[in-house]
């Protein structure tokens, strides 16, 4: 009998129990925490009610990160912290140190091997994004790159806190949108203006009809006969180019080298603060893609965040400014057109029109 | 080492402050060769502005059908080391705690069986092991089911559920985010690994209404802390706070309900008409407090736009006793969520959230099968128009 026969598979045991990895300051003050306090963009305290504290280091990263940066980052936790970190939501990297002397010889060392520490406070935390280019089949644009491009730009808004609140950025490169931008201060979406070009020999052997017909949220797909072979056809009046039928069906391959870009929304958010929670809105419909560094996309976001950084007053969330001082005097401020592509013709369009006399001049 | 490919447009992005992800795939390819011809394709698709990965073909690994997201590039000619360049999920900790120890192991197994690169995280919250061949994933997945990690959800399946860092190193959280998630994931194994779904369902989990995962803004069900009693004030740190800053304008004014006011140097607060916005604790939190009743809310059909547009989470259960609920081993919420799974299986269609269901088939059918009853929580305000379908049931 071969030896992994012999040897007893291991399946459904579920992730490893956090426990484990939790430094003992964290064990002993678990669900005990009494307030928190940030020291700059790069470092922050949590105070347990018996006074006992734990610092936190945090670093952005790209997300897509190589073996040798894990070990650069464990090199680091052993250094200064014990061997503890954690990772954030936004991917953003965290030491967690008992050891307030620790701080700043761990930036250092950080900044060091290149990497950067901030995000915390009133900054433009760490971007959120998806695979694009370099692993997915259904993006329209990279992310990676758009987002090293940006932060590169935004940089100063990373390490300094100088903006009126938080600003969260997201890019999701396809509007299946993995990285689930919607709710973003400014959202960064990759778009294909182009309907699905249908490969009517291949798609009886890759795709199930009925579902490829579904899939589409418009009903622009209709089953179709070429030549006795099943198969669909499109609507071009209403087909949308979401690629919401390419994700299902391979047959139906919508990304386009000339037509694909990205597109700018605004004044999402997630938190209930003060309040509830919205969607991003749409600013710029289209920008071609432009690599290697988007340039377009870079000073489009520039714009918004400068206008904002102008604008706002103190804690005051994109939305919020926005809110306050009207869509149209936005469009004017930053510069940029409003178009037909503007008004909602979607599900919960009517939902968004002005029914009052209320307006700004 | 000469470079197998020439990657002029790549290499214009490793200019620049920001930690460059360019560098990172470099640095694989010096561990793992095969990573040298993503570099290549990358830079290819940047000449072309086009992906270059293929639509579709199958990797798992034996017993599950989630957990290897199958990846092959359309030039294995070309790029022959990224001919497969699957991706592994694997099932993070709750609030992505690690330690050097396990996240060097990992590394290794990132750099001995797949292209030596890795998320960290997905969007979703899994770690990701990228460039996995399928030959060698039934030997990846087992290495780390050594160490005591699982693969994570794919396809129409329960998605990894996930968590914000609650209790661990938070203040504000109002139940043991990471202890549900964590317990979550292991009741619903079987539904992670093996897809039978209409759909993806995703679980997330927020400490509080500042949501730091999003989950109300992406999860099919999201669980948001609150409390109901009372704020709990310290009048003396309100003070210092009124020291600093402008807190009536700042705090007060921005209050969503105005439920405070200063009675003398004495901050009152109107608890019956607070909405547990977060927003005075999130300005104040060494004053503020949340109260001593705490639990979750519950919301229901977040989703990301495919295919009937996107979604933000409804109110469904304001108020859920949590921690209660735990010491039966969640018996209501699993109840609760069985209920979902069961009419969402009956009545869904391929591909629709559970979110999509409830609006096609109304608010009301659907608190009908899942056995609740409407409350105003749900609503912002009362229907507005008169088209009412009374039912005969009415006396």
């Amino acid at each position: 009998m071969p030896e992994e026969v012999k040897k007893k598979r291991i399946t459904d045991i579920g992730p490893h129990d956090f426990h484990d990895y939790l430094p003992p300051v964290i064990k002993k003050n678990y669900g005990k925490w009494a307030y928190h306090e940030i020291l700059d963009t790069g470092s922050m305290v949590h105070v347990a009610e018996n006074g006992d504290k734990i610092y936190t280091v945090r670093m952005g990263s790209p997300r897509l990160v190589s073996g040798s940066f894990v070990r650069d980052l464990c090199d680091m936790a052993d250094k200064y912290c014990g061997g503890y970190l954690r990772f954030t939501t936004r991917n953003n990297v965290e030491f967690l140190l008992d050891d307030e002397n620790n701080i700043e010889p761990l930036k250092k060392d950080l900044e060091k091997l290149g990497y950067n520490v901030g995000g915390i406070g009133n900054v433009v935390a760490n971007i959120v994004h998806t695979q694009g280019w370099v692993h997915c089949h259904t993006s329209a644009s990279d992310a990676s790159g758009v987002v090293k491009a940006v932060m590169d730009e935004l940089y100063e808004y990373f390490v300094e806190d100088k903006l009126p609140s938080k600003v969260r950025i997201a890019f999701a490169c396809c509007l299946n949108m993995c990285g689930s931008v919607a709710s973003s201060d400014i959202a960064i979406m990759g778009m294909h203006r182009k309907v699905p070009k249908i490969d009517s020999e291949k798609i009886l052997n890759l795709c199930e009809i009925p579902s490829t017909i579904a899939a589409c949220p418009t009903n622009s797909i209709r089953p179709d006969t070429i030549d006795g072979k099943q198969t669909v056809k499109i609507n071009d009046e209403t087909c949308v180019f979401c690629g919401s039928c390419y994700t299902v069906c391979p047959a139906m391959p919508i990304a386009d080298s000339l037509n694909d870009g990205i597109s700018i929304w605004v004044g999402g958010k997630v938190s209930n603060a003060r309040t509830k929670p919205t969607f991003s809105k749409l600013v710029i419909p289209f920008i071609p893609n432009d690599p290697p560094r988007w340039p377009k996309v870079v000073e489009a976001v520039k714009t918004i965040i400068t206008a904002y950084k102008n604008g706002a007053e103190p804690g005051e969330r994109v939305v919020e400014w926005i809110e306050r001082i009207g869509w149209t005097r936005f469009f004017k401020i930053t510069g940029f057109e409003f178009t037909k592509y503007h008004v909602d013709d979607f599900r919960l369009a009517e939902t968004t029109m002005n029914y009052s006399s209320q307006v700004r001049f | 080492m000469g470079k197998k490919h020439e990657t002029p447009l790549l290499d214009e992005l490793k200019k620049g402050k920001w930690v460059s992800f360019v560098r990172e795939i470099e640095r694989a390819a010096e561990k793992s060769e095969r990573t040298e011809d993503l570099l290549g394709q990358v830079e290819n698709s940047y000449r072309d502005k086009i992906t270059h990965w293929k639509h579709g073909g199958m990797a798992g690994v034996r017993g599950y059908g989630a957990g290897l997201v199958g990846r092959f590039t359309e030039f294995p000619e070309k790029y022959p080391g990224v001919k497969e360049c699957h991706s592994m999920r694997v099932n993070q900790t709750s609030g992505f705690f690690y330690n050097s120890d396990i996240l060097r192991k990992i590394a290794d197994i990132a750099e001995q069986h797949a292209g030596g690169l890795l998320n960290l995280h997905g969007s979703t919250g899994d770690i990701q092991i990228l460039g996995v061949w399928q030959a060698e994933a039934e030997e990846a997945f087992q290495k780390c089911a050594e160490l005591g990690f699982d693969l994570g959800g794919g396809g129409s399946d329960l998605r990894t559920p996930s968590c914000c860092v609650g209790p661990a190193r938070c203040e504000f959280a109002n139940y043991d985010t990471l202890q549900i998630c964590y317990d979550m994931t292991q009741a619903f194994q079987d539904e992670m690994h093996r897809p039978s779904f209409n759909y993806k369902f995703k679980l997330k989990f927020s400490g509080c209404s500042n949501d730091c995962v999003a989950a109300a803004s992406r999860s099919d069900m999201a669980f948001i802390g609150t409390w109901k009693d009372k704020i709990k004030i310290n009048q003396d740190e309100v003070k210092n706070y009124v020291k600093k800053f402008n807190v009536q304008k700042y705090v007060l004014d921005k209050c969503p309900t105005k439920c405070m006011l200063f009675e003398g140097e004495n901050l009152v607060i109107d608890d019956s008409n607070c909405v547990k916005c977060m927003h005075c604790i999130n300005e104040m939190p060494k004053a503020l407090r949340s109260g001593d009743e705490k639990g979750l809310s519950i919301l229901l059909g977040a989703k990301a736009p495919l295919v009937t547009g996107p979604r933000l989470g409804m109110m469904l259960v304001p108020f859920y006793d949590v921690l209660e609920d735990s010491k039966n081993d969640y018996e209501w919420l699993k109840g609760l969520i069985s209920n979902m799974w069961e009419f969402w299986d009956e009545y869904g269609v391929s591909r629709e959230r559970i979110g999509e269901l409830m609006q096609r088939v109304g608010v009301v059918t659907f608190l009908e099968g899942i056995g609740l009853e409407p409350i105003p929580e749900m609503v912002n305000h009362p229907r507005g128009n008169p088209f009412i379908k009374f039912t005969d049931d009415e006396d």
